[in-house]
């Protein structure tokens, strides 16, 4: 919010609205519709914002609540203020780039340092919490309860038992309490306000969902909770584990084990060195980025997929710029009758989705199946797609027939603004068609083109859904914990290790997204600075 | 290679160039042509036809143009495809309007009124729009399980949730673009108006965004292609299979191997590429300029 509360000390130097007679401008006295609609938009914003953070303080999303808190005060700010007139116009498109651009990217930045992911998905009192419902067994002779299966009005399953000649009701997340309006009969409950009873047929059809169903007894993990395996008798379950603030320690009531808190691996440990699953998040330093580095069964698809991405990108480039190239070159000639028409054929696959290209041609690579084997070669079943090596190949040809169009676009616009005495003079001096080409026209052409070359370079960089869809990275190396294959590329490995590598590691992703972060950081630069460099040229 | 020269040529021969001289210098390019017309197109039509073919399955598509039916196209009626069709529909109009507003709002503050940290915001935005938003999917996934706590509506497997996403790359890359075109209208207008009595907002609303309505109109469909085809973080965000976009939806079809319903699919396919080819032809020339305009500047 920086710019706007900037803009607003600083708004004097506008000399916009500043000549306008500041009485009759103010709103309080000169009452335009406008203003109206500006109030009411307001309210509505502010009751938005206050909604919000009650229910961040009632959930506990301190992150989001502190976000809401200057989004709030910035936008209050900015509209009622009569000085920060460019913020008004700056605030909302602030708003979403602060939130899901800023952010997001410096969320990266702190996720890459923590071993967020499966098993250390929250913090540690959720952790802890986690550990003694998991390990929770039935209490030894406890009381059987008959149980009656509810429903509430959200369509949550509960449980209503009778304890001490008291119904109480409750669900998964709200803990049994006295029921009001409950109709006891013997010593099950038959009915409870709110609740509807849930009848056989349903019981039957949710019965996982049911003996699954955990009710607390209280607020407190350790009072345990209501559990049924045959939704007829439910038992008190109580966790086997006990939870000792003082020594930050687990004990294991059956065994004696003591398992106790390590705030560098974010896991409870016993003295065998056995781990208490969830664990928490902790911060780990650089461990996700030397784990790349140094762990053999990674490191060495991590280096063949850097590799194999610069690779890509490049020779996405050079190819589509070639024949692009060429394409251009050769209707570039005004004899040629029916230019327009070649043009409009020749830039279609540009046209066509990019998404759609890919299904497509996966498709046509199929190889038992597919029209290029089956049609073309004459069913000899080349493993267009799982061959590592030929899969690179087919994602550079599958690629070249996305791009060309793009670069026959980009350099039929700059040969067409080429100047034509510089290539006349060139003829008259004896230059051959080759020699002009190679001397003038790409010189001349390289100026225009290459920062697009480099936007286009950084595209390929990320080019996701081309690999994703046409092989989904594979074929897979053998032997690496993580689901990564050959044709996989940086942005699609960081989305196989966050998502589909059966444990999601959302740190070590994020660690490969800091890494592209930079590199694409350091092509842009280098390629601004070879932009000028060519312009002085 | 010169168009003077032919040209000129011209002007000495109105029959233009006929004979020997036709065979050895532009037919080859008419081969080239036609050559690099089936190049382009044979993988459309393989798709046009398979979507023509009733019950096609990857192995039955590869005699072209064999049957020709439109059974694929009305057993769409029958699959979620219009549901999806719609989704992105009103995922990609909904981004597009809101894009523009806002890209345009901010244009507006940078092209007419100085203030402090102007320069710098430019230059930072330039900077911003270099990192695509997809190399942080997995923080806006981490931050959508967040936010969903709060605003359940702006959380994961939320259309809305999509949208707020897309709508953060909207100032990075319209806005400059916007801005070269805002400069362009005469800062005399702006003052006479004000001489008038029209406030900033009036200005914005009634003066320049009707000057620059055709430069909106494109910046808007370019945003609702872009929308359109975005895969990744529609794919993070959107699971629930009534909720889903085209893209994901045809990626579900088309990527299960065994039993892909290549017909459905390649139907799917070409009603969707349709609109969107057309818009793109439609924009082929604001696409070329608009990009190299861009470029100049460096």
């Amino acid at each position: 919010m920086s710019i706007s509360r900037g803009a607003a000390e600083h708004d004097s130097g506008a000399g916009t609205g500043t000549k306008a007679p500041i009485v009759d401008a103010s709103p309080a006295r000169n009452f335009r519709p406008g203003f109206v609609a500006k109030i009411i938009l307001m309210a509505c914003i502010n009751a938005f914002g206050l909604y919000g953070l009650l229910a961040a303080w009632s959930t506990g999303t301190w992150g989001v609540f502190a976000g809401l808190v200057i989004a709030l005060i910035a936008a209050n700010y900015v509209y009622f203020s009569r000085r920060a007139i460019p913020g008004k116009y700056l605030y909302p498109g602030l708003l979403f780039l602060f939130t899901y651009q800023l952010f997001t990217m410096a969320y990266t930045g702190y996720v890459a340092f923590t071993n967020y992911g499966d098993g250390h998905n929250s913090d540690k009192g959720d952790a802890i919490e986690q550990i003694l419902s998991y390990n929770e067994s039935r209490v030894e002779g406890s009381a059987a309860y008959p149980v009656t299966v509810v429903k509430d009005g959200d369509g949550n399953l509960g449980f209503a038992i009778v304890q001490d000649g008291v119904a109480k009701v409750g669900t998964a997340e709200k803990p049994l309490e006295e029921a009001s309006g409950a109709q006891i009969e013997g010593n099950s409950v038959k009915g409870v306000e709110g609740f509807t009873v849930l009848p056989f047929a349903q019981i039957v059809e949710n019965q996982q969902e049911i003996t699954n169903l955990r009710v607390p007894f209280s607020d407190n993990a350790e009072d345990g909770s209501l559990r049924t395996q045959d939704a007829m008798n439910a038992y008190q379950f109580r966790s086997t584990l006990e939870f000792d603030k003082a020594t930050d320690t687990m004990t294991d009531t059956a065994t004696g084990d003591v398992y106790t808190a390590n705030g560098e691996t974010g896991f409870f440990t016993n003295a065998d060195g056995k781990n208490l699953t969830p664990g928490w998040r902790v911060s780990v330093g650089f461990d996700n980025f030397t784990y790349m580095f140094t762990d053999s069964r990674v490191s060495g698809p991590f280096f063949s997929i850097l590799t194999w991405t610069f690779a890509f990108a490049f020779l996405s480039v050079a190819t589509t710029f070639a024949l692009g190239l060429f394409f251009a070159l050769v209707f570039n000639d005004p004899r040629v009758r029916g230019r327009k028409f070649y043009r409009a054929i020749l830039i279609l696959p540009y046209a066509f989705p990019g998404f759609l290209s890919a299904l497509v041609w996966k498709g046509m690579l199929n190889e038992r199946f597919g029209f290029v084997n089956e049609v073309l070669l004459g069913g000899n079943g080349v493993q267009w797609l799982s061959d590592p090596w030929i899969a690179k190949f087919s994602i550079l040809m599958v690629n070249l027939w996305l791009g060309f169009p793009y670069m026959f676009l980009i350099t039929t616009g700059a040969l067409q603004s080429l100047p034509g005495d510089v290539m006349e003079s060139a003829k008259m001096d004896g230059a051959s068609p080759w020699r002009v080409l190679r001397s003038i026209i790409l010189p001349l052409l390289m100026i225009s083109t290459a920062p697009l070359l480099i936007s286009s370079f950084a595209f390929n960089f990320n080019n996701f859904s081309l690999i994703y869809m046409l092989t989904g990275g594979g074929p897979n190396f053998t032997g690496s914990p993580l689901l990564i294959g050959s044709t996989d590329i940086l942005i699609s490995m960081v989305y196989s290790v966050a998502f589909e590598s059966g444990v999601k590691q959302y740190g070590l992703a994020s660690a490969v997204s800091i890494l592209i972060f930079i590199m694409v950081g350091v092509i842009s630069w280098l390629g601004f600075r070879q932009t000028r460099k060519l312009e002085e040229y | 290679m010169s168009v003077q020269t032919h040209n000129q040529e011209l002007e000495f021969r109105p029959s233009g160039t006929r004979g020997g001289r036709w065979w050895k210098e532009v037919s080859w390019r008419h081969l080239v042509g036609v050559l690099g017309g089936i190049y382009a197109m044979f993988p459309l039509l393989y798709v046009l036809s398979t979507s023509l073919n009733p019950g096609a399955t990857l192995a039955g598509s590869n005699d072209l143009f064999r049957v020709i039916s439109g059974e694929n196209y009305s057993a769409l009626g029958d699959t979620k495809f219009y549901t999806w069709a719609l989704n992105s529909l009103f995922i990609s109009t909904v981004s597009a309007v809101a894009t523009v507003l806002m890209a345009s709002a901010a244009a507006y503050a940078f092209s007419r009124f100085r203030f402090k940290g102007r320069r710098s915001s430019l230059t930072a935005l330039l900077i911003v729009q270099m990192f695509p938003q997809m190399l942080a999917v997995v923080a806006i996934f981490l931050l959508l399980l967040a936010l969903k706590e709060v605003y359940p509506f702006l959380g994961a497997n939320n259309q809305f949730g999509l949208i707020a996403i897309y709508l953060g790359g909207a100032l990075g890359t319209n806005t400059f673009l916007l801005y070269g075109f805002f400069n362009t209208v005469p800062m005399e207008i702006d003052e006479a108006a004000k001489i008038d009595g029209a406030s900033h907002s009036q200005i914005f609303w009634t003066i320049i965004l009707r000057l620059v309505t055709p430069i909106l109109a494109v910046v808007g469909l370019l945003s609702f292609v872009g929308t359109f085809g975005e895969f990744i973080i529609a794919k993070t965000v959107l699971s629930q299979s009534d909720k889903v976009t085209l893209a994901v939806g045809l990626y579900q079809w088309a990527s299960d191997e065994r039993n892909a319903p290549w017909g459905l699919f390649a139907a799917g396919a070409v009603i969707s590429a349709i609109p969107i080819i057309a818009l793109f032809l439609f924009l082929q020339k604001y696409i070329v300029s608009g990009l190299t305009a861009g470029s100049v500047k460096g």
